[in-house]
């Protein structure tokens, strides 16, 4: 507490746990195997979980007013097979497709919003719906895995944008950093994103503060479902294919990430950047499990399981603080 | 002293809930630069007549003019855009954003689009000063006292140029030098020439600050009146609609109790309370007084089983009984209603009956459902005991007034006949009336033979009441003092200041 008090305002605490944590488990990594130190293996973190970090993005700002998004994982699939079918089968091209599949993807999120807003329903009913609906869809488009071999899709999916020495990054990469870049201003720097927050705070006050509460609300589930969509895509260029089992419970992945990275389930507190820490520690779970070479792929889920409960417990401890 | 136009008229206004009629033809006039009191008891339609003003309920009947033009808010944001704010009764603000935007929010300073966050954090400074203060606007708002946040609740309702400023209940939560703090921003911005309608149930306060006043009752209007026209006797009497009964001590003749139901021998809680010994005999009514924090709920809970103790044990009638659950206290017949009525008591979403019915339901466990026969028989009886209203058991809670809430609390735990009842702060926050009510109700509980252990701030309440007062300071129990007639509240006040009587003996209960 007087560390808290003295050097760090406590809302960045759990942020810079976080942060503590992402080192830590670089350094051990580090000392305990070979080749791992080099920044490539951060960059492939990135690479490898563009996606998610997109994805989670969206669910920050729901997670922020105090919602839930459960329809993230199958709207990214729907994407996937939206994508691959159209350019497959008529042989539509990718600047059509993608715009096609984002409004899809939003679309989605607008109505899902619009119904928890209008009816007053529980956003995790609400989008549990959204999530089976979703998921159903893609098996209507087909049942099996359809690869994309539109050769302007998979040039772009393939490039290889060099940085100085060794090290590479994938175009996902930068898309899916534009993307934090950009919900980083809109939550701090926008009307919209301190009405986040204040709805997240306290729905009633908002209310009665005079803010748009309801536009608020309805917006971030479609902010959700445009970032699921846009999820979607990089899916689609990290597997070159679309398949209504890709992204099983990437919701769980997506909403674990932003916990992790310090955003209260209740709202109104929490910050971009913890989201982004939380999706690099996840990945780094499964890269240090990766070098680890014995270890099944499952470890991961447990490593994460435990990692959640010290962080929702620390949460409360955190809570139990600031409310004195 | 000619009378200048009124800002805001609202006449004839009127508004139905489902199975109530809150407002029935009430009028209103707000004149520039005045403060104007907004009176009556719980339930009466205030808290109603001013969310039709606001706009957050539409009327069903009526006009309302601000500054000569028609006029119908669909949302508090428009009633705040055409000049009439709102600070409510409980701070409406979001404690997790930081003071210089629970002050701006919706009306940031913005450059290109993008929240100027220097300018907003100068504006908000400039705006405290206004009321004398001086905060770190970037700190979060939770970090501040409910005090400050509502002198910050009403900094954001002056930012707008407003006309109308209404302060429902602003003084409730504050301490004496607050309210002459806000007193002095209130007659500021008064002659600035803003109407301020202000509500409060403190009839001192009303009296010090307000220049006229408007009475309602059950959802009428009983008058307007200039405030120094009026005496506080024939207000309150207009506020109940009948002669007010004289405020004596509300029990007779002195009694003898001599058979202890409850004795706390020692009880401590390492943090909470210190040790402390104390006897409650059946029919007796014990008062608790002491400054808020002093360790008067930490008593009740330990009686109720809701804290463990570090030290000491609690004997019932004689008898050593470890209560280490509410369950265990329940089973000694052990009540207590505990002061937030909201937080920790009642459902909102239930019905009357529902709400009364739950505890006896818990005592005799989910297998074996209270027969609706006896519920609804139960739930009537109370409803008529306690002149809950309206007296519809299907009502839901939610809707109830605070007064008519804490009766129903009460009812709750009546029903189960309890040999002791814990009463922690039962009249907060209600009205004249009902709280009258309430008193009575506690006396003639005692004169059937429940002992009752009574928390309360306001000690004339708890001197009216009481058999013998018990007299907290710093989480100690400092003194025991009979209510004789030489306890009066100034000599409550001095024991509680010094910690002690000194011709008193702290062992007493003794009947007097």
């Amino acid at each position: 507490m007087t560390i808290g008090r003295a050097s760090v305002p406590a809302k960045y605490l759990p942020v810079l746990v976080t942060g503590c944590l992402l080192v830590a488990m670089f350094v051990v990594g580090g000392i305990r195997y070979e080749g791992f130190a080099g920044g490539q293996v951060i960059l492939n973190v990135f690479i490898d979980n563009g996606f998610l970090l997109v994805v989670a993005v969206g669910m920050t700002f729901v997670i922020l007013t105090g919602g839930i998004d459960l329809s993230v994982g199958s709207v990214v699939a729907l994407s996937t097979m939206v994508a691959a079918s159209l350019m497959e089968g008529p042989g539509w091209p990718p600047y059509l497709v993608v715009p096609l599949v984002l409004a899809i993807g939003s679309g989605l999120g607008l109505v899902m919003g619009y119904i928890v807003q209008a009816f007053d329903i529980q956003p995790f009913i609400v989008t549990l719906a959204g999530m089976f609906l979703a998921r159903g869809l893609c098996y209507t488009i087909g049942t099996d895995s359809i690869p994309i071999d539109d050769p302007t899709f998979t040039a772009f999916a393939q490039t290889r944008i060099d940085l100085f020495a060794d090290l590479w990054i994938s175009p996902s990469v930068i898309i899916a950093l534009v993307v934090v870049g950009v919900a980083a201003y809109v939550l701090h720097y926008t009307r919209f994103g301190r009405s986040v927050y204040a709805t997240g705070g306290s729905e009633q006050s908002a209310l009665l503060m005079g803010l748009p509460v309801g536009r608020t609300k309805i917006a971030v589930y479609t902010v959700s479902g445009f970032c699921s969509a846009l999820g979607g895509v990089l899916l689609s260029f990290y597997m070159l294919s679309g398949y209504g089992q890709h992204a099983v419970a990437m919701e769980l992945d997506a909403i674990a990430a932003v916990v992790i990275g310090g955003t209260l389930l209740t709202g109104g507190s929490g910050f971009l950047f913890g989201t982004v820490l939380g999706v690099l520690v996840l990945g780094l779970i499964q890269t240090i499990l990766s070098f680890e070479g014995t270890l099944s792929s499952w470890w991961t889920k447990i490593f994460i399981g435990m990692l959640l409960f010290v962080f929702i417990l620390l949460q409360r401890l955190f809570s139990r603080r600031s409310g004195r | 002293m000619a009378v200048p136009a009124p800002v805001l008229t609202m006449s004839g206004i009127g508004k139905q809930f489902p199975g109530v009629k809150a407002l029935d033809g009430v009028d209103l006039r707000l004149l520039p630069g005045e403060v104007h009191a907004l009176m009556g008891e719980n339930g009466a339609g205030k808290s109603t007549l001013i969310k039709v003003l606001t706009g957050v309920h539409p009327a069903d009947t009526g006009t309302i003019e601000l500054g000569g033009a028609p006029v119908a808010f669909g949302s508090p944001l428009e009633a705040q855009q055409a000049g009439i704010s709102t600070v409510y009764q409980e701070v409406n603000l979001c404690t997790n954003l930081s003071v210089a935007e629970n002050i701006l929010l919706g009306r940031e300073p913005r450059r290109r689009g993008r929240i100027d966050w220097k300018r907003m954090r100068a504006r908000a400074a400039e705006l405290l000063a206004r009321l004398e203060l001086s905060l770190d606007v970037s700190a979060p708002l939770s970090t501040y006292s409910l005090a400050i946040q509502q002198m910050v609740a009403i900094a954001r309702a002056i930012d707008v140029d407003a006309r109308v400023l209404i302060l429902d209940e602003p003084t409730s939560s504050l301490d004496a030098d607050e309210v002459e703090q806000l007193f002095r921003v209130m007659r500021r911005l008064k002659g600035e020439g803003i109407a301020i309608l202000f509500v409060s149930h403190f009839l001192d306060q009303v009296y010090e600050i307000s220049d006229r006043m408007t009475i309602l009752r059950n959802g009428r209007l009983v008058g307007e009146y200039p405030t120094r026209e009026l005496s506080q006797v024939e207000l309150v009497a207009k506020m109940i609609g009948q002669e007010l009964a004289a405020l004596e001590r509300l029990h007779g003749e002195a009694r003898v109790f001599d058979r202890p139901l409850v004795e706390a021998r020692g009880l401590g809680r390492t943090g909470a309370i210190e040790p402390f010994s104390m006897t409650i005999h059946e029919g007796e009514v014990v008062g608790l007084a002491g400054l808020l924090g002093s360790g008067r709920t930490e008593i009740a809970r330990l009686l109720f089983g809701a804290d463990h103790a570090s030290t000491g044990e609690i004997a019932v009638r004689g008898t050593a009984t470890p209560l280490r659950t509410p369950r265990a206290a329940m089973a000694q017949k052990i009540a207590f209603c505990s002061e937030n009525r909201k937080a920790d008591g009642l459902i909102p979403d239930l019905t009357v009956r529902e709400n009364i019915i739950l505890a006896l339901q818990a005592t005799r466990g989910w297998t074996r459902p209270v027969p609706r026969e006896q519920q609804d028989e139960l739930v009537s009886r109370y409803i008529r005991a306690l002149k809950i209203s309206p007296p519809n058991p299907e009502h839901l809670v939610s809707n109830l007034s605070g007064g008519n809430q804490q009766k129903v609390l009460l009812a709750r735990w009546l029903i189960l006949e309890p040999r002791l009842l814990i009463l922690d702060e039962p009249t907060r926050g209600i009205d004249v009336g009902a709280k009258t009510e309430i008193q009575r109700l506690v006396a003639e509980l005692s004169d059937g033979g429940m002992a009752v252990l009574f928390i309360s701030a306001e000690l004339e309440e708890v001197l009216r009441l009481s058999h013998k007062v018990q007299v907290l300071r710093d989480r100690r129990l400092v003194a025991e003092l009979p209510n004789d007639a030489g306890l009066t509240s100034d000599v409550l006040m001095e024991t509680i200041a010094s910690g002690g009587r000194a011709d008193v003996s702290v062992n007493g209960g003794r009947p007097s």
